[in-house]
């Protein structure tokens, strides 16, 4: 196997000798598995100089992951091939990556906000004089020039925190071809920009094209796709689904592709009397992030919430439960209008909240099981003389151990030593112990092994069968449209549509999400 | 995995045994540093000075009561680190607190009394004066903290310098003598000692079994999720920088009768120990994680590596030097067995 160092590569590419290949890059049979959940299965991906490749698929089908590993952060299960103009190359890191001419623009942007565009961009490569110290007049006529030529109009010497959200995709943009990049990754590039700052990115996209680069495009938007795309490779459930032509396919053969797949998964859903409404937002809004969400919740009914990443069904789950109190609009908990500001009156008002990110918002990693069970009823009394009634709250962590079926030596492990299936069984125990009439499950199951999944399914229809009232948020389809009697689906912030369990597919929903 | 599945069954079964037997508390090794600390010191004083370190009842009182106002502040400071913040403004809550209660503890009839008034007064009242004024500047820490979000570091810093500008400001920086037989008495003997372990327990149990405990380690563990769970964490953050108020004050309060005399200038550096103690008794500053025994543990390693070198009559400049070591040391042994706790 021939192998070239990442200088070798730059001579190679300064020289403007390119070995023969059609392609710039070659990924075959690549794998990554991640603890208790195997990301990416034998996946295959194919970029040509000069095209646009888009990458679609559901939240968790793969992308992202084959992405991060072209980009050099993730390592990839042994065995498989990575080509780079037919050479075979491992990568160890990213900056390996971008010596190699791979550059990655992320989602969440990776600037240094305290400094400034120029220093951003040339962190790391700063022209330096006889002295080694900075050049900073230098700097500042480098980044001039890369500016021009995308025809970028932003000041090198303003600091990035100063400025807007598409304007810091620009400089992250300039940085990438800043380094020669042959191979430009794109993780949904136009999440937060408006129409015209797309037009502005794709006629820059375009003229990279022209110059032979190969862009790598991760998107949501179908309508992106046939506009700046040549290619779609489509993703399932971490394996490759199939590469198409943009140009020879509709939209409906893709959403197809994203979807069409045999349910593999049981969920155990039973049918249980649905009661009166506990719940019922109206007219929910919070600047910014969702607007006029309106629907009921029955006792012993699940409803779910579909829709992409950033649609604002976490949004709407945080300001029921007080966290982010909503700026307008009221809730009503069983008819009666409900002041809900603060977490602690949500709790008071019966409603417990499993959040989306068990590990930011959820546990005390540090601490032990026992202590992450109890947080939430200690609220609730559980006191006597002032000293915490200990052997009773243990009793009953322990009960929620035996049912729930977590599995540890005692309740006295650190949180941070669970497995991540275990780990969310303990923050569902958190909410159980306080009876919950109404409970909000955020992502209920990402990021665990099957088993555990199909165990708090089966927990999510006993509580259903009880008479709790679960709201659940999920960007799993089948999960969603396993589990619940409706299905809520919201798009940027508003929500598109309620579907009854009878009516509800895959490309219905995906539809209404998608737009 | 498999071995998992195997002991879930038994756990689920198991009645609660006593918690103690478990696992081996974190202060066990601290505890195990201070003994081999003494039993060295003991070596060395056989060698070089050829009598007994620890077995010299005077020695180890003045070793425990030149440690015991840090302790006060430490326990305090301790709380403070669990909950993610810090307080540096302690030692100079001391000074003011000092000030203030001296001024109200003078004799009766002395003619050059700060408030000629207010001679002769029952102890009660310098003593609660010292107490309030603790209370109050606690309150005004913990709420700048809480409720305008700047970091605690900044906050406490700013309360530092300004309490000891009102120690300063309080008589021109002149010293307040003549005080009272029935005040001084607080400082005499083992008072101050018997007033450390005290707080020390009180503030243990508080924190390892109520809930003002329960929340303040949830706090300093994840703020974000102690918030979910409906835990009021502004309130909450209030009442503890409070008590660490409280204590500087009772730190303030012991040093004046000991001293029988308020100088504006005590205290000084006393936040830097106590927040020493606390460190090395296991306590992590990214907050969630440290116990009082451990603080206290750690207030006694200060005073041993104090009284050992001066017994063994080591230059100050190197006490000094050590103990900065020391300290650097007992952190990066913690960092490391909280390292492999985690991937154990």
């Amino acid at each position: 196997m021939a192998k070239f160092s990442p200088s070798t590569a730059e001579i190679v590419r300064q020289a403007g000798v390119v070995p023969g290949s059609e392609f710039l890059l070659e990924v075959e049979h690549v794998s990554k598995t991640f603890p208790g959940v195997k990301a990416l299965d034998d996946v295959q991906f194919r970029l040509k100089r000069g095209h646009v490749h888009a990458l679609m698929g559901e939240n968790g089908a793969g992308k992202s992951t084959l992405m991060k590993i072209i980009a050099g952060i993730y390592t990839p299960d042994p065995g498989g091939s990575f080509k780079l103009k037919g050479q075979e190359i491992r990568l160890t890191s990213p900056l390996d990556a971008l010596q190699y001419g791979i550059a990655m623009i992320h989602q969440e942007l990776n600037l240094m906000n305290p400094m400034t565009v120029a220093e951003n961009i040339w962190i790391r490569r700063e022209p330096l004089n006889g002295l080694r110290l900075v050049q900073h007049r230098e700097m500042r006529r480098k980044t001039r020039e890369l500016f021009d030529h995308l025809e970028i109009p932003i000041d090198p010497e303003v600091e990035v925190r100063d400025l807007s959200v598409a304007n810091r995709q620009m400089v992250e943009i300039a940085k990438a071809v800043s380094y020669d990049s042959d191979v430009l990754i794109m993780d949904e590039p136009t999440s937060a920009l408006t129409e015209k700052e797309v037009e502005h990115l794709f006629h820059i996209i375009r003229s990279l094209k022209a110059e032979g680069k190969g862009i790598v495009y991760i998107t949501h938007k179908m309508s992106e796709l046939f506009e700046i795309a040549d290619h779609v490779s489509v993703f399932r459930d971490g394996r490759f689904v199939g590469e198409h032509e943009a140009s020879k396919v509709t939209r409906d053969d893709i959403i197809k592709l994203m979807v069409g797949r045999e349910i593999t998964q049981m969920f155990p859903k039973t049918e249980v009397p649905i009661g009166d409404v506990v719940l019922s937002a109206k007219n929910l809004s919070l600047a910014g992030r969702f607007q006029d969400v309106s629907f009921d919740l029955r006792r012993g009914e699940i409803l779910g919430f579909a829709g992409l990443v950033g649609s604002g069904r976490s949004n709407v789950a945080e300001a029921l439960f007080g966290v982010t109190p909503a700026t307008s609009g009221k809730i009503f908990i069983d008819g009666k209008e409900t002041l809900i500001k603060t977490p602690a009156a949500a709790l008071d008002a019966g409603l417990g909240f499993l959040t989306e990110d068990r590990k930011e918002s959820g546990l005390f990693l540090l601490l032990d099981i026992i202590e992450n069970m109890q947080t939430a009823i200690l609220r609730r009394g559980f006191t006597r003389a002032g000293f915490v009634k200990e052997a009773e709250i243990e009793a009953m962590c322990l009960q929620q151990q035996a049912s729930l079926r977590v599995r540890t030596p005692d309740l006295f492990e650190p949180c941070i030593n669970l497995s991540g299936g275990n780990q969310q069984k303990v923050l569902i125990a958190r909410w159980l112990m306080t009876k919950p009439r109404i409970l909000i499950l955020d992502e209920p199951t990402r990021g665990i092994d099957v088993g555990a999944k199909a165990e708090i399914h089966r927990l999510i229809s006993v509580l259903a069968g009880q008479g709790v009232a679960v709201m659940m948020i999920s960007s799993e389809l089948p999960e969603v449209l396993g589990m619940s009697d409706r299905i809520l689906v919201m798009h940027e912030g508003r929500m598109t549509g309620i579907v009854d369990r009878k009516d509800a597919n895959q490309v219905k929903i995906m539809e209404l999400a998608a737009q | 995995m498999a071995t998992d599945t195997s002991t879930s069954t038994a756990a689920a079964t198991r009645e609660p045994v006593l918690r103690l037997h478990r696992r081996m508390p974190p202060e066990v090794s601290i505890l195990v540093v201070m003994i081999g600390m003494m039993l060295l010191f003991e070596a060395l004083g056989w060698i070089f000075e050829g009598q007994t370190f620890i077995f010299n009842v005077l020695r180890l009182k003045i070793m425990i009561l030149q440690e015991s106002e840090i302790g006060i502040i430490a326990v305090g400071v301790t709380m403070c680190i669990i909950t993610g913040g810090i307080d540096l403004s302690s030692g100079s809550l001391v000074g003011m607190t000092a000030m203030v209660a001296a001024s109200l503890a003078q004799v009766s009839g002395y003619s050059h009394a700060i408030y000629p008034g207010l001679t002769g007064l029952n102890p009660v009242i310098p003593v609660a004066a010292g107490l309030l004024c603790g209370l109050l500047v606690g309150m005004i820490n913990g709420g700048l903290i809480a409720y305008t979000k700047i970091p605690p570091f900044i906050a406490t810093l700013g309360m530092m310098v300004s309490a000891r500008g009102v120690a300063d400001w309080y008589t021109n920086g002149e010293p307040i003598g003549n005080l009272e037989d029935s005040f001084a008495a607080i400082g005499s003997g083992w008072w101050p000692v018997i007033i450390f372990l005290f707080v020390a327990f009180v503030f243990h149990i508080a924190l390892r079994y109520t809930r003002y405990g329960k929340f303040t380690y949830a706090i300093g563990a994840n703020p974000l999720a102690a918030r979910v769970s409906g835990i009021n964490v502004e309130r909450h953050l209030v009442v503890v920088y409070m008590f660490a108020g409280l204590l500087s004050g009772v730190a303030g309060v012991v040093h004046t009768a000991r001293a029988i005399s308020g100088q504006a200038g005590v205290g000084m550096g006393f936040e830097l120990d106590a927040i020493a103690a606390a460190v090395i008794g296991g306590t992590s500053l990214m907050g969630g994680v440290g116990r009082m025994t451990g603080t206290v543990i750690g207030a006694v390693i200060l005073g041993i590596l104090t009284s050992g070198f001066t017994f063994l009559n080591v230059d100050a400049h190197y006490q000094e030097i050590i103990k900065g070591a020391v300290i650097i040391a007992a952190v990066i042994t913690d960092q490391y067995r909280q390292r492999r706790r985690r991937s154990a």
